[in-house]
């Protein structure tokens, strides 16, 4: 079928629902309405309402009522509406989900998948705008996965949901609808914990995920170079070994992400290249990333988030030395 | 100061002995709805607020001037001049009646309640240019010492430890928390209610159950009866009063208010209803009725309001139109004036993160700026839209 990244999101929730029958689906106005973003829609119709649960507002309680619905033998998908209202269920991940496996030593588990939108570019007010997901890898026992395209995000969001471990699954909102490609009918995986060379290249390495993806791809088209595309689609736990193997080939490197710099994912992509590939690489690896300020609001978000020239510019200081 | 001495604990001691298990049950709660006015227009001259009649126009001045904000604020969202708009249309006697007690050194702490902003001076042009996702009107809230929760709920322990500040300086002001029925759910509230309770500080919480959160009606939020009765849970008193019937709302926030100001906490649950969609972005028509909303729409606080001044002789006074007029030039005004608003530079971006700029954000704006002037092309993905 020919969708959209929420559309697929959509579609794997579907295809999930009527091939296992622990999985439920629930938040806030997921069921009724279908979700603010649609990618809900028809679960309801279909599945019913004990199946698919609009919850009170109660991020806390949706986070930790997953856990012990997943530690009860269920399939919880739960929906947190924006990611930047995370932050109050935090706890519930740090303290509960990522450790049931730990704490019991593997009598329960906590087989679950957090879904939520990040990230700026849907002109909205406070809240609706952050990109997280370095301080989300910094939870053990939490895998945190950000698909870029819709095929990866069907196939990412089944794998997620099958996982036995605790899978927060970051969707990039503002490529939701921006374009779409054919994707797997049915029963389709794509691993946890495997990055995606988009295009090969022999000049440097440019790595990034979620809502970056198309703006470095444009980036790439627009640089007078041979650009190496990897989508990382996990950010933990990390394939540093597809990282590694590129840089190792192209000797140049350039992380992008939305999220702030400072203990951005970024820094941990680069801190892997040094640890594995220092000897072959020609020149520093370069950041291009999201600032350490608050994402402003809709009227100035545009200057927060790196765009194709940032991209560019970074891609050339790297090929410069 | 709530006195904090601590006193002995003692073993309980029960009223009787023998007998069955008996149940605390929120089914044996009485829990009166104040109401003063009836959706009919009937009501009992001798408990009327004593309010002059220049009071009496006020409230329902403030009361249009709500609607007429409202309805201009969608329409400038339909022609792109806003990101979205969530509308307080069926709750203007909640919001104006509840505001109306407010004094100017109190704190404010918002949700849906914009006019209630308006009526402690804020600009309307700083409303307008909050919904275009201008950080300035956020500084001019807090200028009048009050903000909006866009995170729903993260602002009850704020009220309380403003109040708590309060308590401590023997303060007149009072902190007043406005909420909605889904911020009830969130554990934060929860929290901030407890240690209100808990300290005995002067805050009002003020929560308007419009019966919806988004599209989660009240029915299914919780499966408490009310939520005035949650409250009780911290040793809070609540009074639940009839959300469409200004004069009620009016009369139990002043209430309220006198208990506040004698250090104790109080939480009035105001019946309403969101009559427009959550936002410019939420179709109500797939979460509920025509023939529900149609019952709300007979049940217009304004309306009811206006056979109440009608009654009392006050409505010859009142020309509604010119009101409607004067509201509509005001907005006109506000508009223009926030058209005004000039782009900003980058560095307002990097401004107020913290008190001083930290090296690392030095030098990332510092880089970013020198980029900008070197690449003006970025330009083709930056669009300030200060115009909405
Ligand atoms: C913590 C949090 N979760 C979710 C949201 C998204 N959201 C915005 S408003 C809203 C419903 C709020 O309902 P209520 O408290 O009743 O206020 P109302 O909108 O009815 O005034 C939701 C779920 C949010 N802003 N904050
Ligand atoms: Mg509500």
């Amino acid at each position: 079928m020919n969708a959209t990244i929420v559309e697929a999101v959509n579609d794997a929730l579907h295809t999930e629902m009527a091939a296992d029958e622990r999985v439920l689906v629930f938040g806030e106005d997921v069921a009724r309405s279908g979700g603010v973003f649609r990618a809900t829609e028809g679960l309801l119709e279909e599945f019913g309402h004990d199946r698919v649960v609009d919850t009170p507002l109660s991020e806390i309680a949706i986070i930790g009522g997953a856990t012990g619905l997943a530690m009860y033998g269920y399939r919880p998908v739960a929906e947190i509406q924006f990611s930047g209202f995370l932050p109050p269920a935090f706890d519930q991940l740090v303290s509960n989900a990522s450790r049931m496996r730990w704490r019991t030593r593997g009598e329960f588990t906590a087989s679950m998948v957090a879904r939520m939108p990040y990230g700026a570019g849907v002109r909205a007010l406070e809240h609706h705008s952050e990109s997280m997901e370095g301080s989300y890898a910094h939870i053990p026992g939490l895998k945190v996965v950000i698909p870029s395209t819709p095929s990866d995000t069907k196939g990412l969001l089944t794998a997620a949901i099958r996982d036995p471990d605790p899978v927060l699954f970051m969707e990039p909102k503002r490529i939701y609808r921006s374009f779409r490609e054919e994707v797997p009918e049915g029963d389709y995986e794509v691993p946890i914990g495997e990055a995606a060379v988009r295009e090969e290249g022999e000049d440097v390495t440019l790595v990034s995920w979620g809502s970056m993806m198309p703006m470095a791809e444009e980036a790439a088209a627009n640089v007078d170079a041979d650009v190496e595309l990897v989508d990382l689609r996990t950010i933990s736990p990390m394939d540093t070994e597809a990282v590694v193997e590129s840089v190792k080939k192209t000797g140049r490197a350039v992380v992008v992400h939305e999220g702030p710099r400072t203990g951005g994912v970024g820094s941990d992509v680069v801190a892997r290249i040094n640890d594995e590939a220092l000897m072959y690489l020609e020149a520093p690896v370069e950041r291009v990333t999201g600032f350490d300020t608050q994402v402003p609001m809709l009227s100035m978000e545009d200057f927060y988030f790196p765009n194709p020239p940032r991209i560019a510019a970074g891609i050339e200081r790297a090929l410069s030395v | 100061m709530t006195d904090r001495q601590r006193t002995d604990l003692t073993p309980p001691e029960p009223e009787s002995y023998g007998g069955p298990v008996e149940y605390l049950s929120q089914d044996d709660l009485r829990v009166p709805t104040h109401q003063l006015v009836t959706p009919d227009g009937e009501y009992d001259e001798s408990s009327i607020p004593d309010l002059d009649d220049e009071a009496f126009r006020d409230l329902y001045r403030w009361m249009v001037s709500d609607r007429v904000f409202n309805r201009r604020m969608v329409k400038i969202q339909r022609r792109g001049e806003l990101g979205t708009f969530g509308t307080t249309r069926g709750q203007e006697a909640s919001i104006v009646g509840s505001a109306y007690t407010v004094a100017p050194d109190d704190w404010m702490y918002l949700g849906r309640a914009w006019t209630a902003m308006f009526m402690r001076g804020v600009p309307m042009r700083d409303m307008i240019l909050f919904w275009r996702g201008i950080e300035e009107s956020q500084q001019s809230f807090a200028e009048h010492n009050s903000q909006i929760a866009i995170a729903v709920g993260a602002h009850l322990p704020l009220a309380t430890g403003t109040a708590w500040g309060m308590d401590i300086r023997d303060a007149d002001e009072i902190t007043m928390a406005y909420l909605g029925d889904g911020a009830t759910s969130t554990g934060v509230v929860h929290e901030g209610l407890n240690l209100a309770g808990a300290l005995e500080v002067p805050a009002l919480f003020f929560c308007q159950n419009n019966q919806y959160a988004i599209s989660m009606p009240f029915s299914e939020q919780t499966g408490a009866n009310t939520i005035a009765q949650k409250a009780l849970a911290y040793g809070i008193d609540a009074i639940r009063v009839d959300g469409q019937d200004v004069l009620a709302v009016y009369d139990a926030v002043m209430e309220a208010r006198e208990r506040v100001k004698r250090g104790e906490p109080v939480f009035v649950e105001s019946v309403t209803y969101r009559l427009d969609a959550h936002t410019t972005s939420d179709d109500p028509h797939r979460y509920r009725t025509e023939e529900e909303e149609q019952a709300w729409e007979e049940n217009d606080p304004i309306e009811r309001y206006r056979s109440f001044l009608e009654s009392e002789g006050l409505w010859a006074a009142i020309d509604h139109d010119a009101i409607v007029e004067e509201i509509n030039a005001e907005f006109d005004a506000a508009l223009a004036a926030a058209n005004d608003f000039s782009e900003r530079e980058v560095s307002e971006m990097f401004a107020h993160v913290y008190e001083e700029l930290p090296p690392e954000l030095r030098r990332q704006l510092t880089e970013f700026e020198q980029f900008l002037e070197e690449h003006p092309e970025a330009y083709d993905y930056i669009d300030q839209r200060p115009k909405g």
